[in-house]
């Protein structure tokens, strides 16, 4: 079970499937990011699980590969939460609510 | 006494995720990694599910934490412990307490009383039911090379890799740390004489 690729794969797209249910359904603009942050940790996922199996080479430097990356994707995740969150506040500030489908200034 | 009703639970969940592995263990002669790849991955499922589907936001905070946890753990399974470190320091650390901030922020007092999905659910829980199938049935058809995973992966060669190999990219992710640190304190400041 768990010296078996499709174990992880199938893992890793159960968890994208859910990060994408969260983002398309909830109405909260601070769930939706949550939903966002599930869905980046499933691709990781997959990623590492990849790079340990061997798509990128068996020897230890190309297994690391696949850290390497999964670090970059951290990063740039926790700079994309710090951005959208800080974009949540501002337009909490204006309109008062969290809820994404009362922001409809631009449809009127 | 009512106090004691939420510990009672999560002790009585531990013990029956603890029995339940002992079970596996023991039972049925599966060996470590196995049972620990089980527990993980239905704790990281459970947990997300909670995430997406819960009343209270605050609590769908918690339960990511859980999730990230677990997927700490799927990590060690996998053979990158630095990885697993920077799962907990950066996404528990940083990340979800971000996200538990602005939760406290933004919340309002009837917010667990509104409707918590939009009307279009249904066919988003279609959609994604569609997703893990078509993802499902791809993996299971394919197949994969036959390599034994499994290598512990060790930190002294990932740090070599990450600072010969791809160490433009680590500049430029500090650049994009740097922009968005500069992003958000711009964009979270309150302007002089604005809403407040």
């Amino acid at each position: 079970m768990s010296q078996s690729l499709d174990a992880y794969l199938i893992l890793s797209g159960i968890l994208f499937a859910i990060g994408t249910f969260g983002f398309l359904a909830r109405r909260n603009a601070i769930s939706m990011l949550m939903s966002i942050e599930l869905m980046l940790n499933a691709v990781n996922l997959a990623i590492i699980a990849f790079a340990a199996f061997g798509a990128f080479g068996g020897s230890p430097a190309e297994i690391s590969r696949g850290s390497v990356i999964a670090l970059m994707v951290i990063s740039v995740a926790a700079a994309e939460a710090t951005v959208g969150l800080a974009i949540i506040i501002a337009i909490y500030r204006n309109r008062r609510t969290p809820l994404v489908d009362e922001y409809d200034a631009m449809r009127q | 006494m009512r106090a004691l009703v939420p510990i009672l639970v999560a002790l009585a969940i531990m013990g029956a995720v603890t029995g339940v592995a002992v079970l596996m263990l023991v039972l049925l002669g599966q060996d470590w990694a196995d049972v620990l790849l089980w527990l993980f991955a239905a704790v990281m499922i459970g947990s997300a599910l909670l995430v997406v589907t819960m009343r209270d936001i605050i609590r769908c905070g918690l339960a990511m934490i859980v999730c990230f946890g677990a997927l700490a753990g799927i990590y060690v399974i996998l053979g990158a412990p630095l990885l697993a470190a920077t799962q907990v320091i950066v996404y528990i650390g940083a990340i979800s307490v971000l996200i538990l901030f602005a939760i406290m922020l933004t919340q309002t007092k009837d917010a667990p009383r509104v409707l918590v999905f939009q009307t279009q659910s249904a066919g988003a829980a279609v959609a994604a039911i569609i997703i893990a199938v078509i993802i499902a049935l791809a993996v299971t058809a394919t197949d994969w090379p036959e390599v034994v995973g499994g290598t512990w992966l060790d930190t002294a060669t990932l740090s070599e890799v990450l600072f010969n190999e791809y160490v433009l990219a680590f500049e430029v992710v500090g650049v994009l740390l740097l922009a968005a640190v500069v992003g958000g304190v711009f964009l979270a400041k309150r302007e002089p004489g604005g809403p407040s």
